[in-house]
């Protein structure tokens, strides 16, 4: 009971036998269907439409053009409102554009009584185009004579750009600052991918009472009510969104999709139900990716691996809109100088540019699984050249106790990346098998890889941080739970739950969460990201549960004339605080408070938290892999994650988590890429042709734990929700380098990019027909 | 909702042949997942269907008296994986079937529509070159025999006529008997997944057991059409098994192939595998065959 225990989800049953609600099973009979034209350009301009073939399909109701929709630009990323609208997000898209920027762009949107003529329209939609050569390439896009893509909000393609030195002097000063200096020089690079959750984006809309209601399948559904008004120029409350249960999100829904444009279409169309589900393979070629970040980074270090210096030169791709934009790397760049102390100095620089690719957004740990293949490449080749442990060289230089990031001030409250370490050096095995495979030959070669990685919780003191719960106690004594915080997959109702249960002194079975968030209801929230909402919503529910307890009590010490402070709760009862003796049911105070002719009182409390702490999560992977030379196959064995978590609420959602991270990291390590054409066309926007790991292409997944308790978490507790998938891609690699002894740089380790690499170091011979 | 213009279901083949010569438009469809992916693209949206679903003549596998092995064109992937005749016959075959993409398609995606749909990628289609299998349809004219290696005319493109049905897919008794082979399918992922290259080698030794009697190797993707290594299954007739063999049939398959450079693998990677999973495939063939690779 209460937090600490691995109670079943309380949406087991109802996920697992289908009776959960998604978006498509809420739809009401009987909507119209919205599609969207798409552009077969990346870069150019809609010059005009021929229509009338599209609007001669039996069953279309109408067709919006980019020219019909309001001269209103907007931001569609998931943060917090910045009342200084200079420094917040950039606003560079309409709800349908004119200007293309990439492959697939929203041009026109085709309404019809039923997909087949919605879709039968928009291919027969004739657009004439004024078209540009596609920049697709941060290098090409920073090239001085670079057409700029949006120079209404950028005069060149730089979106963004941030630099730090911490320390004394320059790293090139420090190349002589003193003898026998060893250096490491890299290019390392990651590529594009995408979330792949189950549910494809998904909304419907329809107006009542003058009011748009938007159902939609999003994490953050108080941002979306409030970009949906600035993108069609109303108040904000003239907007309601709902969100029902979603199938997963990992930061794609994490941003304002097609919600506006679902919004305008009913509002256009006299408040009539409109639906707007988007196709896996518009989800892929037309939402969000993960930013592909190329770096340049040096490393100086004395000969027994201390490290002296190192800088990290990093250019980050943004695609065609500004979506989270440098938010990114500047957190891929702000990640490189917290994992490792240099004794002289750390440089960073992160450099966003606009190109013509899918447009970049969050994805699961928000730019640092790149900065740590990055970080963990640039070290395993340091450990290689020093001829070191790579796990000696790594605990020399991590992170020290007691650690403050001198840019934004985070403290690591509490630091348990050593824990980490030792506890899977052992359950791995790793110094028995490092040296086990330190001299493999032949074909068929094995080798263990290691990295580590950090990672903030929430988002404080770059965004606002601020969570509401509100509670309310029924007759029975049980208590409703409702939270602005969203269920996405990841247990949040659970673990809320726990909680609750936790702090008011109630058993789970009286705690019920309202699943569902309703902007015209549920307390307001931002939503599911940044591996927040145990820490800040949980602090909320924390507070909200005291004041409920106290209420509660107040009432038992009128009722059992006592002083409150002689009495608690706990498991459903009001107890002796010494003791712990049963006094009275809860369930019969809770009617008694209801009914009573001398003393009703509704039972209920209602928090606000303004969250202004932040603390750094650590952990690591140990990964051992077979690969097979002459097919350009690794095949992973085994694969450890170590987390210093904090307290875990929930020790066996906590598990579940950390698989499905890891999982997650295999894909990105070894198969995952989005792949485009000279023309910026996606070449694999489907699940045959992007690689994702199936269920038979990954080993057991292991997870385990140091529990430290972080001081400034609720329950101890700090970051889980991002971090599983940082670490599993470096360490993979660098198992691929014990095995083989080449260095892959680039994400990911493909067969062909494999095969290539060896042929390369002679571990395969070139072959061909005779001539 | 798929763009469906027409929908027929035949309740026999004679039903469908007489149902697709009465309307030239129409197309076939089996299980459909070929059919409906390109339906949902839209390449065939607002088509016109023939469907031979669930019909009981085009399933299932028999052997005859003469020992050739009947499949039905209608059989599903995941019966002819687990089917007691081919995997006591032609287990390269039923192994090669369990390879197509995951339970669900080998539940409902058929031999005859995998072969039918003419790509070089097919997961049967190796294995049946190698076979020197037979195509049987049957049309407004009759039923025809085809040799697996004149069926194919390009990518997509076959002979079967518009009005045309596979109706089975025969295997005769010599082109099996006292063979040993292996199909080795190569794909980035371990399931769901489509072949980077697919190579089927088949081995018959002499009586003594040292050398070759008869070798078939067979690929897919390593030309627009699934294709024979013919020149160098000439070329090792008789030769011992040593350890140059694998090296000379290696090359020799290397001098017979076509690979072509895409996005999904470029000619030099795809040759790699034609190297090596020649190797590999040829090697476990012999063993199969009763033989000894590593002399």
């Amino acid at each position: 009971m209460g937090v600490r225990d691995s109670i079943k989800r309380v949406d087991a049953y109802e996920k697992v036998t289908g009776a959960a609600k998604y978006t498509a099973d809420l739809m009401p009979a009987g909507a119209l269907v919205a599609k969207v034209v798409r552009s077969t350009i990346a870069n150019g301009k809609v010059v005009q439409f021929d229509l009338s073939e599209a609007l001669a399909v039996p069953g279309v109701v109408k067709i919006f053009t980019c020219f019909d929709v309001p001269d209103i630009e907007f931001a569609t990323a998931g943060h917090p409102y910045v009342l200084d609208k200079a420094k917040g997000d950039v606003y560079d898209r309409r709800l349908l554009n004119e200007r293309v920027r990439v492959y697939g762009d929203d041009i026109a949107a085709v309404v019809a009584v039923d997909e087949v003529a919605a879709a039968r329209a928009a291919r027969l939609v004739k657009v004439e185009y004024e078209e540009y050569a596609p920049i697709l390439s941060v290098e090409a896009a920073l090239a001085p004579d670079a057409m700029p893509l949006h120079p209404g909000v950028r005069d060149t393609n730089l979106l963004g750009q941030s630099s730090y030195r911490i320390g004394e002097g320059t790293y090139e000063e420090a190349k002589h600052s003193e003898p026998g200096l060893v250096e490491v020089t890299g290019e390392y690079g990651t590529q594009t991918v995408q979330h792949c959750h189950m549910e494809t984006p998904q909304s419907y809309a329809y107006m009542e009472n003058d009011r748009i209601v938007v159902v939609t399948s999003t994490q953050i559904p108080h941002i979306v009510r409030r970009v949906v008004g600035q993108a069609l120029g109303i108040p904000w409350a003239r907007v309601r969104v709902i969100k029902p249960y979603i199938g997963g999100g990992f930061g794609n829904k994490q941003d304002v999709l097609y919600e506006p444009l679902n919004a305008f279409l009913t509002q256009q169309l006299g408040g009539r139900l409109v639906k707007l589900e988007l196709t896996r393979e518009e989800t892929m070629a037309c939402t969000r990716v993960r930013h592909a970040i190329h770096a340049k980074v040096k490393a100086l270090a004395r000969p027994d691996g201390t490290l002296i210096a190192r800088k990290l030169e990093a250019y980050s791709d943004q695609g065609g809109y500004a979506s989270h934009g440098h938010s990114i790397c500047a957190n891929c760049v702000t990640m490189f100088k917290q994992l490792y102390h240099d004794q002289r100095v750390t440089e960073g620089d992160g450099y966003t540019a606009y190109t013509n690719h899918a447009t970049a957004g969050a994805m699961r740990a928000y730019g640092i699984p790149q900065s740590d293949f990055i970080t963990e490449c640039l070290m395993e080749d340091l450990a290689d050249k020093l001829g070191m442990d790579p796990l000696e060289l790594r605990l020399k230089n991590c992170m020290p106790q007691g650690y403050v990031d001198p840019s934004t001030g985070i403290h690591a409250y509490s630091n348990g990346i050593r824990e980490c370490v030792a506890k899977g050096r052992a359950l791995f095995g790793w110094d028995e098998k490092r040296a086990r495979y330190a001299h493999e030959t032949g074909d068929i070669r094995r080798g263990v890889g290691f990295a580590m990685f950090d990672y903030k919780t929430g988002v404080y003191p770059i965004s606002l941080e601020v969570s509401n719960c509100r509670m309310f106690m029924n007759e029975d004594g049980s208590v409703s739970l409702q939270m602005g915080a969203t269920e996405i997959g990841q247990g949040a109702d659970t673990v809320f739950t726990q909680m609750a249960a936790e702090t008011v002194g109630l058993t789970e079975g009286n705690v019920h969460i309202v699943s569902t968030q309703d902007t015209d209801v549920s307390p307001f929230d931002l939503g599911a990201y940044g591996s927040r909402q145990t820490y800040v919503c949980g602090m909320a529910v924390k507070r909200t549960g005291e004041i409920l307890k106290g209420k509660v009590l107040d009432y038992a010490s009128y009722k059992l004339k006592k002083p409150a402070e002689e009495l608690d709760t706990e498991a459903d009862w009001v107890v002796r605080r010494a003791g712990r003796e049963k006094l009275l049911p809860i369930a019969d105070l809770a009617l008694e408070a209801q009914y009573s002719r001398d003393r009703a009182e509704r039972l209920f409390a209602e928090a606000s938290i303004d969250c202004h702490e932040n603390t750094i999560s650590t952990g690591c992977t140990f990964a051992e892999v077979e690969v097979d030379i002459p097919m350009g196959r690794v095949t992973v064995l085994r694969i450890l994650n170590v987390h210093d978590s904090g307290i875990l609420i929930n020790p066996k959602l906590a598990e579940g988590q950390v698989h499905g991270g890891i999982s997650m990291g295999l894909g990105y390590a070894l198969s995952e890429e989005l792949l485009y054409d000279e023309k910026g066309r996606p070449r694999n926007d489907n699940l045959l042709d992007y690689k994702l790991p199936t269920a038979m292409d990954q080993p057991d997944l292991e997870a385990a734990f140091v529990e430290l308790c972080d001081p400034s978490g609720p329950f101890g507790n700090k970051a889980l929700g991002e971090p599983p998938t940082i670490s599993p891609a470096p360490a993979i690699r660098n198992a691929v380098l014990q095995a083989t002894g080449v260095h892959f740089n680039t994400l990911p380790l493909s067969p062909q990019k494999l095969v290539e690499g060896f042929v390369q170091a002679g571990l395969i011979k070139e072959v061909g027909p005779n001539v | 909702m798929y763009d469906i213009e027409k929908f027929y279901q035949a309740r026999s083949v004679a039903d469908a042949v007489r149902a697709l010569r009465a309307d030239e438009r129409a197309i076939v469809i089996a299980g459909g997942s070929d059919v409906l992916i390109e339906i949902r693209d839209g390449k065939l949206a607002g088509c016109s269907l023939v469907s031979i679903h669930g019909l009981a003549e085009l399933e299932g596998v028999e052997r005859t008296a003469e020992g050739e092995i009947v499949i039905r064109a209608g059989t599903s992937f995941s019966r002819i994986a687990n089917d007691p005749i081919l995997l006591r016959t032609v287990p390269m075959l039923a192994y090669a079937a369990d390879q197509v993409g995951g339970p669900q398609i080998r539940n409902i995606g058929t031999i005859g529509g995998n072969v039918c749909n003419g790509v070089t990628s097919a997961d049967s289609a190796s294995s049946l070159w190698a076979l020197n299998a037979t195509l049987e349809l049957t049309g407004g004219e009759g039923t025809r025999l085809v040799p697996i290696r004149e069926f194919y005319t390009g990518p997509g493109k076959t002979v079967r006529r518009h009005d045309e049905i596979l109706t089975a897919i025969r295997i005769a008794r010599a082109d099996y008997e006292g063979f040993g082979g292996c199909y080795l399918k190569y794909g980035k992922r371990n399931a769901m997944e489509i072949a980077t290259l697919g190579c089927a080698a088949m081995v018959r030794l002499t009586p003594d057991q040292k050398a070759i009697a008869e070798l078939r190797l067979a690929y897919g993707v390593a030309a627009p059409t699934p294709m024979r290594c013919t020149a160098t299954e000439e070329a090792v007739r008789g030769a011992a098994i040593t350890p140059e063999l694998l090296d000379r049939i290696a090359q020799g398959a290397l001098n017979e192939v076509k690979p072509r450079s895409s996005w999904r693998a470029s000619r030099e990677f795809r040759l790699q595998l034609v190297s090596e999973m020649s190797r590999r495939a040829v090697r476990q063939a012999i063993v199969n065959a009763g033989g000894e690779a590593d002399v």
